[in-house]
């Protein structure tokens, strides 16, 4: 599986700064994960509410249905660009239960400001 | 004789109520609004290197939701009129972005930018200077923004001061990016450590609120690039409040929007548009002077509510 150079920089240094918070631990052997697939387009996620499981590896998977989109969680330090014609992983293992939010970061058009979810670890 | 924003009666206006009043050195002081600010310039019209300029930002035009805003119509071109009466021009006007509402369709994008030109062009000054927001620029990459007011970032040199529109709403990640970063590096080159320098963009530089977008992704650097400057304050938008902030000794303030206010950063779930209060008309909707005192490195901030300025 072929992550995108970027996403793996951009990854490891969001982990870093979210260690304080440490919900999230981000190595683990890929092919113990569970996968959810999450697609984005003008102007929702869907599915926009993702249920993640304490302590079970999972890779997020997301694509795009039509332009150029961002997934941000601040609280969770989760980033990507979610590009047309690729498809963005980020792997984590939950560590902490809560209801974490994500948004768009990319402006994305005159729904942008709704374009957002929530990350629920159980 | 050296003009200067006379300190005296600046500050005998202080404790009145109504706007706010922030130095460059981060003193807050109140007082009140047009009618003070008309009570100090009128005693203060010698010729010299201090100076002021407006700054408005936020406007949305296109916008139209009169549960936001009834006066969507209307608001920008009643600030533009209360700039025209202040009791002395500015020697400029500054637009920090969101100049436009967005719009998918390039065409309707266009039109939008050319209704705000024509009532912008009302403005009875030498000069006004046109930055992008994400609203004008991120969807096509600043391409009818080139086309109506040029270049996105640029500099300009006013009475001693160096300006720097940086613009970090082109590229829709909210970036400055690389190139125009080189361009700074060398527009800061040619400029003494404490050269008097103003930074205008649209997003804040530095993390006010990453999760609502309050942020440029690379603001980081970009701040790197401008705190070996000793004399450097920082303009912008996006955020539609005020909002005053210090990184290190830099110096950053937003301004209030001219058609919807948003809530403090965080102080609630989620970032909505404020409704219009039909008990206070305006509330939270301004324009800002900024008077820059060259003697002592300072600048000294008045807001204009609407509610007043729209009276
Ligand atoms: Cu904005
Ligand atoms: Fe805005």
């Amino acid at each position: 599986m072929r992550v995108p150079h970027r996403m793996v920089v951009t990854v490891a240094a969001m982990a870093a700064a979210a260690s304080a918070l440490a919900p999230i631990r981000q190595a683990f052997p890929a092919s113990t994960a569970q996968v959810v697939h999450i697609t984005a387009r003008r102007f929702q996620f869907s599915p926009s509410v993702i249920h993640l499981k304490r302590s079970l590896p999972v890779v997020l998977e997301f694509t795009t249905l039509d332009r150029k989109h961002g997934f941000k969680s601040s609280l969770l330090g989760l980033h990507t660009a979610i590009s047309p014609g690729q498809t963005s992983r980020i792997r984590l293992v939950p560590n902490t239960a809560g209801t974490f939010t994500f948004h768009c970061d990319v402006f994305c058009g005159s729904g942008h400001e709704e374009m957002e979810g929530t990350i629920v670890i159980e | 004789m050296e003009k200067h924003i006379d300190r005296r009666a600046f500050l005998k206006l202080a404790g009145i109520g109504g706007a706010v009043f922030v130095s460059g050195l981060g003193l807050l002081q109140h007082a009140d609004g047009i009618a003070a600010a008309r009570a100090l310039y009128r005693g203060n019209e010698a010729d010299g290197e201090d100076f002021f300029f407006v700054q408005l930002s936020d406007s949305h035009w296109g916008f139209s939701n009169p549960a936001i805003n009834p006066h969507y119509g209307t608001t920008l071109v009643r600030a533009v009129e209360a700039v025209n009466h202040l009791p002395q021009a500015p020697d400029f006007v500054v637009f920090t972005g969101d100049l436009t509402q967005t719009t998918e369709d390039g065409s309707e994008r266009r039109r939008r930018m050319e209704q705000f030109r024509e009532i912008a062009g009302r403005l009875a000054v030498k000069e006004v200077r046109f930055l992008a927001g994400e609203h004008d620029a991120a969807l096509d990459e600043g391409k009818a923004f080139h086309e109506f007011f040029g270049p996105s970032f640029y500099t300009f040199k006013h009475k001693g001061v160096t300006f720097i529109a940086l613009d970090n709403v082109s590229d829709p990640e909210g970036a400055v990016g690389e190139g125009q970063r080189r361009w700074l590096a060398g527009e800061l080159a040619k400029l003494s450590r404490s050269a008097a320098i103003i930074v205008l963009t649209h997003l804040p530089l530095f993390d006010l609120y990453p999760s609502w977008d309050w942020a440029t992704a690379d603001g980081g650097q970009v701040m790197e690039l401008l705190l070996p400057y000793s004399n450097v304050t920082v303009f912008y938008g996006h955020i539609h409040q005020i909002n005053h902030h210090t990184t290190g000794h830099i110096n950053h303030h937003s301004a209030q929007s001219l058609m919807w206010p948003l809530p403090a950063p965080g102080s609630l779930p989620r970032k909505i548009q404020l409704p219009w209060d039909t008990r206070q008309p305006y509330k939270g909707l301004g324009f800002r002077e900024v008077a820059a005192d060259r003697r002592h490195s300072r600048y000294d901030l008045r807001e204009f509510p609407m509610a007043e300025a729209a009276k």
